[in-house]
């Protein structure tokens, strides 16, 4: 394709013409005018770094912070756990393997809006139905405090990604050598032993990869955040990505939504480079 | 050994079933509660309908539009998605086939591209589409050719290399322009990682909320987009409710039941890459 250049630029030029219009023209647009008083429309006068220093003194955004941080490490665990939990369970020699695959999985055909509607019924009136049957207090009340409000997310996100998860772990797991464990087998090495000593090394990889899938996932949500909590009680459970929109078109304070969503772009991109880092140091080490 | 290697299996299945009933649960109360009353609901969530009613999915199905929001989610996701496959494989062609210095970067830029989240442009690109008065359909399609090309033109990159140049050249000796020989004997060798950049695709237009609730206007919402103006009618009226988010997911459903295979392959092939 050397002397072609003319359609060298014909075939990447439609892609690439909208990646530039979408993606990196109102990146640096938005860029320039967070040091502004940008209403969304014009601009009148240039404020320097004043809205960056204002949105580290902005008390929502803080503990938006916060409490995106908190549920992202926690739901990183549980989802990861469980994710491996059920992979492993899938592998075994079962017949019920891939209706179970099919039935885990399900949750994230459908849409973060929708499944944070449903949770919010199971919450709110399935959680206290059992909890009146059995006189379980702990069951009643959900999603009216931001501690229940954050374990619903929390339950909500990991009941979502652990069929995800799985998929991946899955693939990983389908790639440790048979004999390897029909050999371990003979030597009467038990399922558990199995698991520790062969498979669990061999998936590692898979770790690097779930990890920061369900980092970033967790920066970004905010179907689920709007359909379970939508940031109640008082905003407590708003999460990053949800606090970004309401600065913006909410209270309509452009210039300023747009520095929170530079901060937030150099978080999200922080965990991704740090991703590529740790795998390529990785593959060094092997 | 073996009467306790399969004593081990009954056990494995009988928890895999306990857990598949567990994840499950959600949406049988979901369905369960959509035949019900208003009051029935509220005496007891738990039980089975006294009456299985259909009135409450009539109702929803009205008052969510259905067909017509059906129509616009299938408008916007098959034609994004046929734009996201023409032109991410055409370019993720020629950038794989070209190997000089510029091709190079190009590339490095669309990865790069994946980097930035959706909501650290959302403003500004809302505020430049409104200023060219293309906050609709059309726009939408174009926004989802921006934002879905970095990830399909990165897995396509990788499946070109895979097929070698030898094809195409024998083509071009042929005679046969770059044209033809993409279309007639490359696109066609692709067709599995199309099927997994289709899925992954899908999965995300069909979704999608927050770009199509800041696109479009009601009239040519899209499933989830009718869904947040339905739910926040009936807040308190969780029969109707629950009918509607049914009613919403049975698509979804249908297609899963005839394509899992597929979309679990695909799924995975996607993430693992």
């Amino acid at each position: 394709m050397k002397n072609k250049n003319i359609s060298f630029w014909l075939f990447i030029l439609p892609a690439l013409f909208a990646l530039t219009v979408v993606v990196f023209y109102p990146f640096f647009y938005g860029f320039y005018y967070t040091f502004t008083d940008w209403n969304g429309l014009t601009a009148t006068t240039f404020l320097g770094l004043e809205n960056y220093v204002n949105v580290f003194q902005d008390e929502r955004f803080l503990d938006s912070i916060e409490f995106t941080i908190k549920f992202a490490v926690v739901s990183i665990i549980l989802v990861n756990l469980l994710g491996l939990g059920l992979a492993v369970l899938v592998t075994q020699k079962m017949k019920i393997n891939n209706g179970l695959r099919t039935i885990f999985f399900m949750p994230n055909l459908i849409g973060g809006l929708i499944l944070g509607f449903i949770w919010q019924f199971i919450f709110k009136s399935g959680f206290d139905a059992v909890g009146q049957m059995f006189g379980i207090e702990f069951l009643q009340g959900w999603l009216a405090t931001s501690e229940t409000g954050f374990w619903g997310l929390v339950i909500l996100n990991v009941w979502q990604y652990a069929g995800y998860i799985m998929i991946i772990y899955i693939s990983y797991l389908q790639s440790v050598p048979q004999e390897l464990l029909e050999a371990a087998e003979i030597d009467g090495a038990s399922i558990f032993q199995r698991f520790w000593r062969i498979k669990f090394p061999l998936v590692a990889p898979a770790f690097t990869v779930s990890l920061f899938l369900t980092l970033s996932n967790a920066f970004k949500l905010y179907d689920q955040n709007l359909a379970l909590t939508n940031g109640g009680p008082y905003g407590s459970t708003e999460m990053l990505a949800m606090e970004i929109y309401k600065t913006a078109f909410s209270r309509y304070e452009m210039a300023y939504a747009q520095s929170k969503a530079v901060i937030f772009f150099i978080l999200v991109a922080a965990v991704a480079i740090s991703q590529v880092y740790v795998n390529k140091k990785r593959e060094v080490d092997m | 050994m073996q009467k306790q290697k399969k004593r081990m299996r009954l056990w494995l299945t009988l928890a895999g079933i306990l857990i598949a009933l567990i994840w499950l649960s959600p949406f049988y109360l979901m369905i369960v509660n959509a035949f019900k009353t208003k009051f029935d609901i509220f005496n007891s969530v738990l039980a089975l309908p006294e009456t299985l009613t259909f009135g409450n999915f009539k109702q929803a199905f009205i008052d969510l539009d259905f067909i017509n929001a059906l129509t616009n989610s299938l408008i916007v996701s098959v034609s994004s998605i046929l734009l996201i496959i023409v032109f991410s494989s055409m370019a993720a062609y020629a950038l794989s086939r070209n190997k000089s210095r510029i091709s190079g970067a190009i590339f490095l830029v669309f990865v790069a591209a994946m980097l930035i989240p959706f909501q650290s442009v959302m403003i500004p690109l809302i505020s430049i589409f409104g200023k060219i008065n293309m906050l609709n359909t059309y726009g939408l399609l174009f926004m989802y050719l921006g934002f879905g090309s970095s990830l399909s033109i990165f897995l396509y990159h990788g499946a070109v290399k895979g097929i070698p140049v030898s094809l195409d050249e024998a083509a071009m000796i042929d005679g046969a322009s770059l044209w033809t020989i993409f279309w007639k004997i490359i696109f066609p060798m692709l067709k599995p990682i199309t099927v997994t950049v289709m899925i992954l695709n899908v999965i995300w237009i069909w979704n999608d909320y927050l770009l199509p609730s800041l696109v479009l206007s009601q009239e040519y919402a899209t499933i989830p987009l009718r869904m947040f103006y339905f739910f926040g009618q009936y807040t308190k009226q969780w029969h109707l409710a629950l009918a509607g988010l049914t009613i919403a997911i049975i698509p979804v459903v249908i297609i899963y039941f005839f394509a899992q295979k597929h979309i679990i392959k695909g799924v995975s092939d996607g993430a693992v890459k």
